[in-house]
């Protein structure tokens, strides 16, 4: 495929941060904000051109005689050789998960551009303070979120990893005079670094192990360079494990795993800090002290999904070890469900919505956790991509609806919404299209999507099945709550002196409209056609289990129930409920105490305990060290000082003693 | 002798200080130092492209533009010249730094005799890195350190005389170290019967240093070029003498100065003796691996803006050292590459800390906050230094510390692997102490009232922090380059006579 599209892709948002950021402040509002959607909207063309030319035009770089998708290197450009082999490239490779990666991204940034025209302004339309500044770090962001998405090794990866890290935390720190915000975006930033860490030295291992960092060659056949062909052998992958097993004759084993484990669960410790698994979720929630635009773009749809998307990119080294997808299986669902409750006990819209983000991505991981070759042919990868898919559709809906919402009333707690659907009509609707989409109602897309997951759970474990299935039961019961506490309940009250809420102007409206109609359709979409784990086309329906979608929206359709019997109209119910199980509302509601479980470590100990002490150590032992040197030579030179009395007297006395010893010792020796 | 362009960069400022000396007002004196400093910079980047020339013509020689003249017989003692590509690239730090250096000290009182020490440091600094003769070379480090102790005395603030006193004190022990290491290589530089000599390429071809000298001498001269270096525990000079030290000095200070130290111990330590390098590398390991994370650890919890880059200075200079002793061509490459980088961040940070504190009157992080409203355009540059210390990539930060971490971690040894993953962990905490002060001095609300009537930077400052923004975004966008040129000196010499890579 010829390089200049892709080349501009990644080019386009990177010029656009660049104008924006050096000449934007002295631009007009207007003029940057426009400037930036025409930007992110010819991206957005070149990149679906990209995609379909890649899915649909049938070329033989993209297909083979059989069908299979292959994997097909658009350019590789050196860009820092460490060793002959050791070379970190910056490229752009196209493959399903790339391509399909390149269409999300594109659509929900192009969406956000253009809604936050209308939602960065005040309540008479000013536009805010920073507004250049904010498209000028949305265009950095999306270049990174693609340039992520379409490296070509895993160094080049980190490389856009951080990138993406550090727009999300110039994003959420926007409101810069605001400490919360300032000390929400020093977390996210910390929080994911310390993943991050993880995610270096397990590239470390793997490539001081297979001598490279890029992807083709990691995921197949080794030895003959860079194979096009991504179905994985089992000849070579074998190879791949033998590399390591000869490379490490001395310590192939670590602390009783295998080094590739440790290399693999290294690096999705990565993967867990950038997509908020258990424990280290703690940022996300915080994050959504950023303006709503970016927590639909960043924290919902594209980069919290990176963890995922690093999973799968590596998925066949994963399947050479599945301890290290049990690890993936059991971390994903274990903050499934934990999101799950403690989203059920939010009263701010957008916390919600981040525990519900963190939950969906928790089912991408299982699905991938859970994903074999010979459950369903591997559907649980492709369950997991169209997940990862649907969700960011329907996500950044939800979001984008909230931020209307906080947009009109002025609070994000639902305690101040109520009743709305009647003054705000269109974000109903879309709101309530999104929360079936989740919910997992036929035939919205989400119910697709969490089907598979679910058929994919059932045929590796019965228990992760009914775990995860009860999860998506909680998901229907906290967003229905969630639905019902700002829609209904009870009448909106008009205080005096403001305007009733009201929908929004048609930049606001427009996204909402349309993910709203992604959401709807994109259940049919014929995903196994596109998207495989080893490219070979899967057909949906030969696999789809009825009894698995009617346990499913059985669950689903019973927690909307709950749910619309507990909150629709203003009633004792929660009330009453809480009151039965104490304990559970107040873990919940403080989010299990984790964020006081870091405050502790990181306060108490890390910084009292490890920093202060070897500040301390510094200044008082070892410069008092030095210091005593010094001290020492002032006293024997204060010592000596006397002998240099200017008394003649004194001198010939000294004179006279040490003749008499000097004769005295040569007259001993003499003798 | 002036056909030869090295000896230039010792020429013009020695020159500058002659005009200085002319100079009655304080126009001529920006005049002089800024037509000098860009001389300077024009020079290195000819030496720069002349290198690559003569490479490019497939010229393999360890050093280039070699050149000696006796000057004291006896001893065989020469001004011997000759650059590789690690002396270039230190060359054109300096040179940079010392040009962003001149424009960060545009106001400072007493400018003429401020600039004559400021110019005969780096008199002392060019003449250092062109220097392949060890008695020259020694010569120049001291003109390089004694003009510290009095820019420090006289212009600087807070505790200064104790600060300068200390600096140049514990500077001087490590000379002193050096000088018995140098002496000591010196008389076992040739073998029995045959002339001594001074000069670093006859002492490599001569191989003669026994491997017992060798174990005696290689501490020596590791130890006394790494206080320089802020080795672990000799670096506490560091953050006094930083703190009291003028905007231009901790430029130069930091951004050089301390180069001198890992530039020397491997010239002189790890190029002379690599069997006891080899040997010995573990102790040296351990306390450079304690510098990286224990001076991160460190700044943590400082309030001082300079003692936390001081501090941050010791992790980072630690890691250099850490690199260096590594022994591997991606490794060592990695070094040098942080000291670029590290030469270009640290003294953007001193060249913005300088101007904060011209306004504000102060350094303490407690008094200060929200400044990204009152003084915009300092305090994104302020970011973007933070950025690049936190190893953002697309700045040097990054390209400097992976080269370090790849290369450390293709070691055999599994110690190295593990003090590798021990000096990996420096990036998560350097993150913190960076993101600390920049969430409190730059972001939130405004933390003192009088702050509202500060002005943002002038023409001056702002010319000197684009320039080191630039050379830092340079590094970081086109890494492979300076990769290549620092590379290329790695080859043959040292890792032949260990029998590795």
């Amino acid at each position: 495929m010829d390089a200049t599209l892709p080349i501009l892709i990644l080019a386009i948002p990177l010029g656009m941060f660049l104008v924006l950021g050096l000449a934007g402040y002295k631009m007009s509002h207007k003029l940057a904000g426009t400037l930036g959607c025409l930007g992110m909207g010819t991206t957005l063309v070149l990149a679906y051109v990209t995609a379909f030319t890649y899915f649909f035009s049938g070329s033989p770089e993209f297909v083979d005689a059989a069908g299979n998708r292959l994997q097909s290197l658009v350019f590789d450009h050196t860009w820092l050789a460490f060793t002959d082999k050791l070379v970190i490239k910056l490229g752009f490779l196209l493959d399903p998960i790339s391509a399909m990666m390149l269409v999300v991204i594109t659509t929900i940034s192009f969406m956000v551009h253009l809604y936050s025209m209308g939602y960065m302004r005040d309540h008479h339309g000013v536009f805010e303070r920073g507004f250049q500044r904010f498209y000028a770090f949305l265009s950095l962001f999306s270049f990174s979120m693609l340039g992520l998405v379409v490296a070509t090794n895993i160094f080049q990866m980190y490389i856009f990893w951080e990138l993406v890290g550090a727009s999300s935390y110039l994003l959420i720190g926007f409101y810069f005079v605001k400490p919360s915000a300032v000390s929400a975006s020093k977390k996210a930033f910390i929080v994911t670094r310390f993943a991050d860490l993880g995610f270096l030295i397990g590239i470390l291992i793997l490539s001081f192990y297979t001598g490279t960092f890029n992807f083709t060659e990691l995921t197949s056949a080794p030895v003959d360079g860079i194979a096009d062909v991504f179905r994985v052998s089992e000849g070579t992958a074998e190879s791949v494990r033998n590399i390591f097993l000869s490379r490490s004759s001395a310590a192939p084993v670590f602390l009783g795993g295998s080094v590739l484990t440790w290399a693999l669960v290294l690096i999705f410790m990565g993967g867990m800090g950038k997509s908020a698994m258990l424990p280290l979720h703690i940022w996300l929630p915080d994050a959504m002290e950023g303006p709503t635009p970016v927590s639909a773009l960043i924290h919902a749809a594209t980069m919290v999904v990176a963890g995922v998307y690093l999973v799968a990119r590596l998925f066949p080294l994963y399947l050479m070890e599945t301890t290290a997808l049990e690890i993936v299986t059991w971390v994903g669902a274990l903050t499934a469900l934990y999101a799950a409750v403690v989203a059920c006990a939010q009263i701010d819209i957008k916390r919600v919505l981040a525990f519900s983000t963190i939950s969906q991505i928790a089912f991408m991981m299982v699905s991938l956790g859970v994903a074999r070759p010979e459950v369903h042919e591997g559907l649980g990868y492709m369950a997991s991509m169209f997940h990862l898919f649907t969700h960011a559709m329907f996500k950044a809906l939800l979001f984008l609806g909230a931020g209307a919402l906080i947009h009109a009333v002025g609070s994000n707690d639902y305690t101040a919404m109520h009743g709305l659907r009647k003054h705000m009509p269109i974000t109903n609707w879309t709101f309530l299209i999104g929360c079936l989409a989740i919910a997992g109602i036929i035939p919205f897309s989400g119910f697709f999507s969490k089907d598979e997951i679910l058929s994919s759970c059932l045929g590796n474990s019965t228990v992760v099945y009914v775990w995860m299935s009860l999860v998506a039961g909680l998901t229907a019961f906290y967003m229905f709550r969630l639905y019902y506490l700002i829609f209904w309940w009870k009448e909106h009250k008009v205080h005096e002196g403001h305007h009733a809420p009201h929908d929004q102007p048609w930049t606001m409206t427009l996204p909402l409209v349309v993910l709203a109609a992604v959401s709807v359709v994109a259940g049919f979409i014929p995903f196994g056609k596109l998207v495989t784990w080893n490219g070979e086309p899967y057909d949906f329906m030969a696999h789809f289990d009825w009894s698995v979608a009617g346990v499913s929206l059985f669950v689903a359709v019973a927690a909307i129930a709950l749910a619309t019997v507990m909150y629709r109209k203003e009633n004792e119910l929660p009330a009453k409920f809480r009151a039965a199980l104490p304990a559970l509302w107040t873990w919940a509601h403080h989010r299990f105490y984790w964020d006081e479980l870091y405050m502790f470590i990181t306060h108490k100990i890390i910084f009292n305990g490890i920093c202060r002490p070897i500040a301390w150590f510094d200044r008082q032992i070892i410069d008092g060290t030095m210091d005593a040197f010094a001290t020492l030579a002032n006293k024997a030179s204060r010592a000596i000082k006397p002998l240099q009395s200017g008394q003649v007297q004194l001198y010939v006395w000294w004179y006279l003693l040490g003749a008499l010893v000097l004769g005295g010792v040569t007259a001993l020796c003499l003798l | 002798m002036f056909s030869n362009i090295l000896i230039w960069f010792v020429v013009i400022p020695l020159l500058m200080l002659a005009g200085l000396a002319l100079c009655r007002d304080i126009k001529q004196i920006r005049a002089v130092a800024v037509a000098g400093s860009t001389a300077l910079v024009a020079l290195s980047v000819k030496l720069l492209v002349d290198y690559l020339a003569i490479r490019a013509t497939g010229n393999t020689a360890p050093m280039l533009f070699t050149d000696s003249w006796s000057w004291f017989a006896p001893l065989n003692i020469n001004l011997a010249v000759g650059v590789d590509g690690i002396s270039v690239a230190m060359i054109l730090l300096s040179a940079i730094i010392v040009f962003a250096g001149s424009f960060a000290s545009w106001t400072i009182p007493q400018p003429k005799a401020f600039f004559l020490w400021l110019i005969l440091l780096s008199t002392g600094v060019f003449g250092f890195f062109i220097s392949i003769d060890l008695f020259t070379m020694f010569m120049f480090y001291e003109v390089a350190l004694i003009p510290m102790y009095l820019l420090i005395g006289v212009w600087g603030s807070g505790r200064k005389e104790y600060s300068a006193m200390k600096l140049t004190l514990m500077l001087m022990g490590g000379s002193a170290f050096l000088m018995l290491g140098l002496i000591g290589i010196y008389y076992h530089s040739a073998p029995a019967g045959e002339p001594l000599t001074w000069n670093i390429l006859e002492i490599v071809r001569n191989n003669s240093i026994g491997h017992g000298w060798q174990c005696f001498l290689f501490p020596m001269t590791f130890v006394g070029f790494g206080v320089l270096g802020a080795m672990f525990p000799f670096h506490t000079w560091s953050p006094d003498g930083h703190a009291s030290a003028p905007t231009a000095v901790s430029m130069l200070h930091a951004g050089v100065l301390m180069k001198l130290g890992g530039y020397g111990c491997f010239r002189v330590a790890i190029y002379l003796m690599p069997h006891a390098a080899n040997e010995l590398a573990w102790i040296f390991l351990i306390l450079t691996g304690i510098s990286v994370v224990y001076g991160a650890f460190s700044a943590c919890v400082q309030t001082d803006l300079k003692y936390i880059n001081a501090y941050s200075s010791v992790s980072h200079c630690g890691l250099v050292l850490f690199a260096i002793l590594m022994l591997n061509t991606t490794a060592m490459t990695g070094a040098i590459m942080q000291m670029l980088s590290h030469g270009l961040m640290t003294a953007l940070f001193f060249a913005l800390i300088g101007m904060i504190y011209g306004r504000t009157h102060t350094r303490d992080i407690r008094a200060m906050g929200g400044l990204m409203r009152i003084m915009p355009y300092l305090s994104v540059c302020y970011v973007i230094a933070g950025m690049a210390s936190l190893g953002l990539p697309g700045l040097s930060g990054f390209v400097a510390e992976m080269t370090i971490f790849v290369g450390s971690f293709q070691h055999t040894d599994m110690f190295h692997r593990v003090f590798t993953i021990v000096a990996c962990c420096s990036i998560v905490i350097t993150a913190v102490y960076i993101l600390r002060v920049v969430g409190k001095l730059l972001f939130g609300p405004v933390q003192d009232k009088h702050h509202l009537e500060l002005t943002d930077a002038t023409w001056w400052e702002r010319f000197s922090t684009v320039t080191l923004i630039v050379c830092v975004a340079a590094i970081g966008c086109f890494p492979n380059f300076f990769s290549n040129l620092i590379k290329f000196t790695f080859s043959p010499d040292i890792f032949a006579v260990l029998g590795m890579n």
